[in-house]
């Protein structure tokens, strides 16, 4: 990475270089993050990163702020406890379709239930890439991964909708092929007073596209691109001609109570107390 | 001024959370350790703190280490299933040195067990629970004044060595009801801010071991991270150098600091043919069955465990050394009797007093097996 | 001393907090030494209910209660169940509203058992016009007859354990008991 790059200095340069693998999204996204917390005048120095396990879940790692790269499907459960202890705080969350849609799948639902303020960005590709190309409760039926060699049977998850269903105030999905629309859901998820989830549908080459004859990241991104549907379109199509379509856009974009100012709100109520920060550095409380 | 109450086991420990500092608790219901949620559940906003009811257990130890580093000192409280679902999460604890108190309210199992009843099943999961090396540090309360003190005392050890501190209560403690008294002058440790951020190493290989904690928020921008990771808190994963020096120092600033943390209670131990060792609520029926035999001119002693981990090798090497019979009594099989017998090296004169069932040895139950063991 | 007390009957009592009471006026107001145990599980809701008491002018080891010096007996179940455990010349006492003393007598006469009457349930029908009070009015009854705690320590351990508002009403509930014999 040359130092001409404009977001190096939100980069830790003594991590460089990276592990991802020639071709995959994740540096898209990252760069698609810091433009939209620019974009949002989010300020760095207050963000605060957590992950789980997974290759998306290693982005916090390159990123120069506080970042808590946490046990495989619980990132959402550090990132509450978290924010709930310094509601300050601007907490991000990066996660994978593994992390938070299966072994996470229920502090998922959960954290958007409680509408928790955390930016939780969910890179989908499909598939396991970290342990070498299993199928992930996203994969789509029919794609194949070392442990589906016959082809996925299962119903893959809709993540996004999901996430809206479950209580979330904003939502969406967008794919790398969608930049510019992908750096406004980010932008808008960070400035959210409540759960934000974004969904980046991403290419995986290097497992899902070898394992599903997309060898080239080109392959991965054309496909990416026709099988990509905008929500509106969706809505008039049948059914069955969705499948295996990704439908892109905002599936919740609404505004409800956020869960730490409720808590903050009980004890101002009754007992006229804040929420105390960094109160384990205080002999005396 | 003091303050004086009488209340149960599992409020005095809330109170004692509370006096220690913590102002965030999560957790998931489970008998009998709920009360300790229900209570913090009251208190907590009175004081500026947080309580939160997570989805589960998992959930909830994650809950606790992001709070911590957060600047908050934080606790869970379960029993033995939930303690079970835990155990990733405070291996993670342990390898990236973040201060949190577990509290276990142990009930009969395995499994689902018996909910409202007492044992001491869980030791040797206190001990070895999560996968790989570390060095857990667990106080178990034989009082509802215990419960209150030890979980000040886990707070402060947790913050002094930047460990989990579990509290290995059982039910009986949890849920029996005793007079407290609550000092206004109680020793807590707070948390030490690194002095600065320029060249500031979290994970520094420093000869006492435990380096200051920053929060997240504060400016130094760490990484922190369950893979083995280097000095600044970067991954490393395939050098055997920097995982040795890592898991030796998180070990070695528990072991080397064992004359400060391991802590027993003794009596009549000098002249004892027979020494009972033994932790939590059946150190009461101990106690009271070493009065009966010394009643009847029997040389009979006892060790109580206030810190079964690190377990108090030299304490009770040092009192138990003379002794003809060691009989452990603890609501198992046999946990920490078979630490007992690797300490003491003489498998032939220690015995065991393993009551499962729920309900606690009886002063009775234990003289009977004494007095079958014959003196010198 | 050592002195325990077991007191039984059936969810929805309040034998629990009669013996929160007991344990709380012996220890706090008294100065005495008390533990306070009860029986957790199902049958704490809606059947048979059981809270154990024991005080002490010594510290009290063993907290758990074994064979009673003082049986009190809300419901015939209980009474049945547990006079059994009594130690020789305990002290029984029943609400005979809840109970029927004549399923007891053989162990009562073999065991020397002193036998006192405190109809709790009535007395909190009749003379304060709740019968949620009859735990208090035991209470009363129990300060009474056994001297286990002092009058004076059983009020200030009332007015402390019940919720607010309701003081004078259980005063008065722990009065009546208090009379009653």
């Amino acid at each position: 990475m040359s130092d001409g790059n404009k977001f190096t200095p939100y980069m830790r340069k003594d991590r460089l270089p990276h592990i991802f693998c020639p071709g995959c999204g994740n540096g898209t996204i990252m760069s698609a993050f810091l433009k939209a917390m620019e974009k949002a005048e989010m300020d760095f120095e207050n963000i605060a990163m957590v992950s789980g396990i997974g290759c998306s879940s290693r982005i916090p790692g390159y990123m120069d702020c506080d970042s808590l790269h946490t046990t495989h499907g619980r990132a959402l459960s550090f990132a509450t406890g978290l924010k709930t202890a310094n509601k300050d705080l601007d907490v991000v969350v990066f996660t994978g379709d593994g992390d938070c849609a299966s072994i996470g799948g229920n502090h998922l639902i959960h954290a958007a239930r409680r509408n928790i303020n955390l930016t939780v960005i969910c890179i989908n590709n499909n598939i396991y890439g970290m342990t070498g190309g299993q199928i992930s409760p996203t994969s789509p039926k029919g794609s194949y991964g070392t442990t589906a060699p016959y082809g996925n049977q299962d119903n893959p998850f809709n993540l996004a909708e999901l996430v809206a269903a479950a209580g979330a105030t904003y939502s969406a999905r967008w794919t790398t092929i969608q930049i510019e629309s992908l750096v406004m859901a980010i932008k808008d998820g960070l400035k959210n007073p409540g759960f934000s989830f974004i969904e980046v549908v991403t290419q995986c080459p290097t497992y899902y596209g070898r394992k599903n004859k997309l060898r080239t990241p080109t392959a991965m991104a054309v496909t990416l691109k026709m099988n990509t549907v905008f929500k509106d379109a969706a809505s008039r199509m049948r059914q069955k001609d969705l499948e295996g379509k990704i439908v892109v856009g905002e599936f919740a974009n609404t505004q409800k109570a956020e869960f730490t100012e409720n808590i903050e709100r009980i004890s101002e109520e009754k007992f006229g107390k804040k929420t105390l920060i960094n109160s384990a550095y205080e002999e005396e409380l | 001024m003091s303050e004086e109450l009488f209340i149960q086991g599992n409020e005095a420990c809330a109170k004692g959370a509370i006096r220690a500092g913590c102002r965030f608790f999560a957790g998931y219901p489970i008998t009998p350790s709920t009360e300790v949620a229900e209570t913090l559940a009251r208190e907590l906003p009175k004081v500026g703190g947080s309580f939160v009811q997570m989805e589960d257990e998992i959930a909830s130890a994650g809950a606790i280490i992001g709070g911590s580093w957060g600047g908050t000192k934080s606790m869970t409280a379960t029993s033995g299933p939930g303690l079970s679902l835990m155990q990733e999460n405070i291996g993670y604890a342990f390898i990236t040195e973040t201060p949190i108190v577990v509290v276990d309210v142990q009930r009969g199992s395995p499994s689902t067990g018996q909910p409202t009843m007492a044992a001491q099943g869980d030791m040797m999961q206190a001990r070895w629970g999560s996968h790989g090396d570390y060095e857990p540090i667990a106080l178990s309360p034989s009082s509802v004044q215990e419960f209150f003190d030890f979980t000040v005392k886990a707070f402060n050890l947790a913050e002094e060595y930047r460990v989990p501190v579990f509290v290995m209560a059982d039910e009986v403690v949890g849920h029996m009801r005793e007079k407290i008294v609550i000092d206004d002058d109680i020793e807590i440790v707070p948390r030490k801010m690194p002095e600065s951020k320029e060249d500031f190493l979290p994970f520094k290989n420093i000869e006492n071991g435990t380096n200051p904690m920053p929060s997240f928020g504060q400016g130094f921008n760490i990484h922190v991270t369950g893979l083995t990771h280097d000095e600044r808190g970067y991954p490393d994963t395939n050098n055997p150098d920097t995982h040795d020096a890592l898991v030796q120092r998180l070990c070695d600033k528990v072991l080397n600091n064992t004359d400060k943390i391991c802590s027993v209670k003794s009596k009549y131990c000098d002249d004892a043919d027979t020494i009972i060792i033994s932790y939590g609520a059946p150190v009461r029926s101990v106690i009271e069955a070493a009065r009966k035999a010394r009643a009847e001119g029997n040389k009979v002693g006892y060790i109580k465990l206030d810190t079964p981990w690190p377990f108090p090798e030299k304490q009770v090497l040092d009192l138990a050394a003379d002794a003809s019979n060691i009989v452990v009594v603890e609501m198992n099989l046999g946990q920490m009797y078979y630490e007992v017998n690797r300490v003491l090296r003489r498998d032939a004169n220690v015995h065991l007093v393993g009551k499962i069932g729920g309900l606690m040895p009886t002063p009775d139950e234990i003289l009977s097996k004494i007095n079958k063991l014959g003196g010198k | 001393m050592r002195t325990e007390i077991r007191i039984g009957g059936f969810g929805g009592q309040g034998v629990i907090l009669a013996g929160i009471i007991l344990g709380k006026a012996a220890s706090i107001f008294d100065k005495n030494e008390a533990v306070q145990t009860q029986s957790y599980g199902p049958e704490a809701r809606g059947g048979a209910s059981k809270c154990e008491v024991v005080v002490s002018d010594a510290v009290i080891d063993y907290p758990k209660v074994q064979r009673p010096d003082i049986l009190v007996a809300m419901s015939n179940e209980a009474l049945i169940k547990y006079i059994v455990d009594l130690k020789d010349g305990a002290t029984l006492i029943v609400d005979p509203g809840t109970t029927d003393i004549e399923d007891v007598r053989e162990f009562i006469d073999e065991h020397n058992i002193k036998v006192f009457n405190a109809p709790a349930t009535k007395t909190a029908n009749d003379e304060i016009g709740l019968k949620i009070v009859a735990n208090i009015v035991m209470v009363g009854a129990i300060t009474k007859i056994t001297g286990i705690i002092s009058k004076d320590a059983a009020i200030e351990s009332i007015k402390s354990s019940v919720p607010k508002g309701t003081e004078e009403k259980n005063i008065k509930a722990f009065e009546a008991g208090y009379n009653l014999v």
